[in-house]
């Protein structure tokens, strides 16, 4: 996994609470067996006006003008400013992929479904989580300040913004952990290996059942 | 004793280790597999030369992409059947064992793990799938992953996680005629909010629980991550351990007798604490029917379309007058004065046979109204279609003018050709009315199976309470 430690970068608003998987990657991309090549159809079916499927060549489709992401002072958007409960739904991970494949490494929301967090923290996007008033005052401050930019301190748990202002942010410890160096959960959990072993045969002696099969 | 929860107890049996902040490893009983989250996965195995920890752990079943009309010539869509294909070929290079296509016992997988004795209470289950928590119906704690996470624990049988909080839903008292499983979920929604769950794993309590059968717990348990829970569960009870005994998986003999044993000790001790409870009266739900974009714009069958006018939050309002707009409804519309055109009786909330019995009883000599252009009944596994033909019901369907189908997902999420039209509007039995969901542009309107048939053969919304059965 790609780490991440400290971003400056350019905001968008999204300004919608309960922005769903289905909406950051319509089904129809779910046919894909890879794990890259999504972020052109990154809320496809916002940001189009036709219908996209898979293999589609998005650079000659009819883009949706009124939608954040399409407008000229957001291009090259690094960090997504959203409202509660962003990524609920679905577990598609291909939500964190098209997020990571069009260039956004941080989201920044009031909260998040717990799936998608835990798996945009595989991918090495940050979800920071600030009250909703902070929040609502970086969406005003964004609104009213092109190529506006806010600075994410990982390290440090700091959003601090261009007129100086510091938001702290709480984070998992071993999320916190796995971000800043990319450690791979897979290769971290094989150093159990000898409890996991003893953890089974105790469980084939208390619950044989579970291992008749 | 210290007195504990489910969960504390299906928590405690799991854990390998833990560090001092509280992250752990947590060993997984069983891990349910599709085509849709499964082949990066699979892929990320073979490039680091990993292999499965314990391949009969695993189970794996295509649902999500197959057709759900005729399958002897195979799946016509290309991209589909690549899916499934890497499936079927990934399950044989690593090992697991896999319900194709053709079997009878394939269908929606949180489905044909109860059915299969798959699920067994007391497990931790997992699936690259948000809806994993319909298995918590029979006491385990089960919960969706991400695709990743289904690579840990395909090579690790473990999974790195810390405990949530907890929560118990208490339905007190019993629910009236017609009240059904998906009507309580629905109410739960509309009380605590889709995000009202976050961060916790919640266990449904209460008579009104109770008297559910396990089928119906199922039902509610489904929509637990619609609530925006981790995870839902109930405890083992009677009901539980009649559903499991004899299913094709489940435990024989003197292993039946002694997991039987151990099951019952899986229920909250009185006096458990939890973090936080919620009740609500169950006399007091009546038929639900979603009228927006979340689950929880979801109102009773005598309410109206709500007015974003009266809603005081900024956020609140934009949200509910985008969603209205979507959905091309007008603020204060009676939910009776809904009419949809397509009906869609499906999907891992309410495709068993007991929701299909439900829904028959309904349209039983009827005819579809003349509005409805399209419905279907998409049963939730081979298994559960036989049945239902073997009680005359598909004939009963198919007669009011229902098409009768192969098991899979099908129109919930529309991966296949089972999809809204835009603009379309469907009675569904479903549990996600996102824009899009269906299909582009297609309206979705949450309702139980018996609410689903009575707009059917009624053709707008109707309290089905008020129908002749
Ligand atoms: S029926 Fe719908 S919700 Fe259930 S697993 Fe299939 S797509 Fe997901």
């Amino acid at each position: 996994m790609q780490a991440f430690r400290h971003l400056n970068g350019l905001v968008a608003p999204l300004d919608r609470s309960n922005v769903d998987t289905d909406a950051i990657i319509p089904k129809q991309f779910l046919k894909s067996i890879k794990r890259t090549g999504f972020g052109p159809n990154l809320f496809d079916e916002w940001r189009y006006r036709d219908h996209g499927e898979l293999g589609m060549d998005c650079s000659k489709r009819p883009l949706n003008p009124d939608f954040v992401l399409n407008q000229p002072r957001y291009q090259g958007v690094q960090i997504l400013l959203a409202r509660d409960n962003f990524g609920c739904g679905s577990s598609r991970e291909h939500a964190p992929w098209a997020i990571l494949d069009f260039g956004i490494r941080v989201v920044i929301a009031p909260s998040f479904a717990d799936i998608f967090a835990n798996n945009c923290c595989k991918n090495g996007i940050l979800p920071v989580v600030l009250s909703s008033a902070e929040v609502s005052r970086l969406f005003v401050e964004v609104d009213a300040t092109p190529g506006y930019c806010l600075d994410v301190d990982l390290e440090k748990q700091r959003v601090t913004t261009p007129g100086g202002d510091v938001f702290t942010f709480a984070i998992d410890d071993f999320r916190k952990k796995c971000l800043l160096e990319g450690l791979d959960e897979i290769s971290l959990t094989m150093q159990f290996v000898a409890e996991i072993k003893d953890f089974e045969a105790r469980r084939m002696l208390a619950e044989p059942w579970l291992f008749s099969g | 004793m210290h007195a504990k929860t489910l969960y504390d107890k299906l928590w405690k049996r799991h854990v390998v280790r833990c560090d001092d902040d509280g992250t752990c490893l947590l060993y997984i009983d069983r891990q349910l597999v599709h085509e849709v989250t499964s082949p990066q996965a699979f892929e990320g195995l073979r490039l680091t030369g990993r292999r499965p920890w314990r391949s009969a752990a695993n189970v794996a079943v295509p649902d999500h992409n197959v057709p759900t009309t005729d399958r002897s010539g195979g799946i016509a869509e290309p991209l589909s059947r690549l899916q499934v294909e890497t499936l079927d070929a990934n399950c044989a290079e690593f090992g697991i064992n896999e319900f194709v296509m053709n079997d009878v016992r394939q269908g929606i997988v949180h489905i044909i793990g109860p059915e299969q004795g798959l699920t067994l209470p007391g497990m931790t289950i997992v699936c690259g799938d948000s809806h994993t928590s319909t298995h918590g119906a029979l006491g385990t704690l089960a919960f969706g992953i991400g695709t990743s996470e289904v690579e840990h624990v395909l090579a690790t049988q473990c999974l790195i996680q810390k405990k949530a909080r907890n929560m118990l839903v208490s339905v007190d008292g019993q629910a009236g005629r017609g009240v059904t499983a998906k009507d309580i979920m629905l109410a739960i929604i509309g009380e605590i909010g889709t995000a009202g769950g976050t961060g916790y794993v919640i266990e449904y309590g209460g008579d009104a629980i109770q008297a559910l059968s396990v089928e119906g717990r199922m039902t509610v348990c489904n929509m637990s991550i619609e609530a925006g829970a981790k995870a839902g569960m109930i405890a083992v009870d009677d009901k539980t351990i009649a559903y499991v005994k004899g299913r094709p998986f489940a435990p024989k003999g003197d292993l039946w007798a002694q997991a039987e044993a151990d099951w019952r000790t899986l229920h909250s001790d009185p006096g458990a604490h939890y973090d936080r409870i919620v009740h609500l009266d169950a006399a007091a739900i009546q038929p639900q029917v979603t009228w927006g974009t979340s689950p929880e714009m979801v109102t009773t069958i005598d309410g109206r379309v709500p007015d974003p006018a009266d809603e005081p939050d900024p956020v609140k309002r934009e949200g509910m007058k985008a969603a209205l707009e979507y959905m091309g409804l007008a603020a204060n519309t009676p939910i009776v004065e809904i009419y949809p055109d397509t009906v869609f009786l499906g999907s891992c909330t309410n495709a068993r046979i007991e929701d299909l019995r439900a829904a028959a009883a309904i349209v039983k000599g009827h005819k579809l109204a003349g509005n409805i252009k399209r419905a279907l009944v998409v049963p939730g596994s081979g298994l559960v279609k036989k049945q239902a033909e073997e009680e005359g019901l598909d004939t009963i369907f198919k007669a009011c003018g229902f098409e009768w189908r192969e098991a899979g997902c099908s129109m919930c999420l529309g991966m296949n050709e089972d999809r809204l039209s835009p603009k379309e509007r469907c009675a569904s039995t479903s549990n996600r009315n996102f824009e899009g969901r269906q299909g582009q542009g297609g309206r979705t309107h949450l309702v139980s199976p018996a609410m689903a048939a009575a707009a059917a053969i009624t053709g707008h919304f109707i309290d089905v309470r008020t129908l002749e059965v």
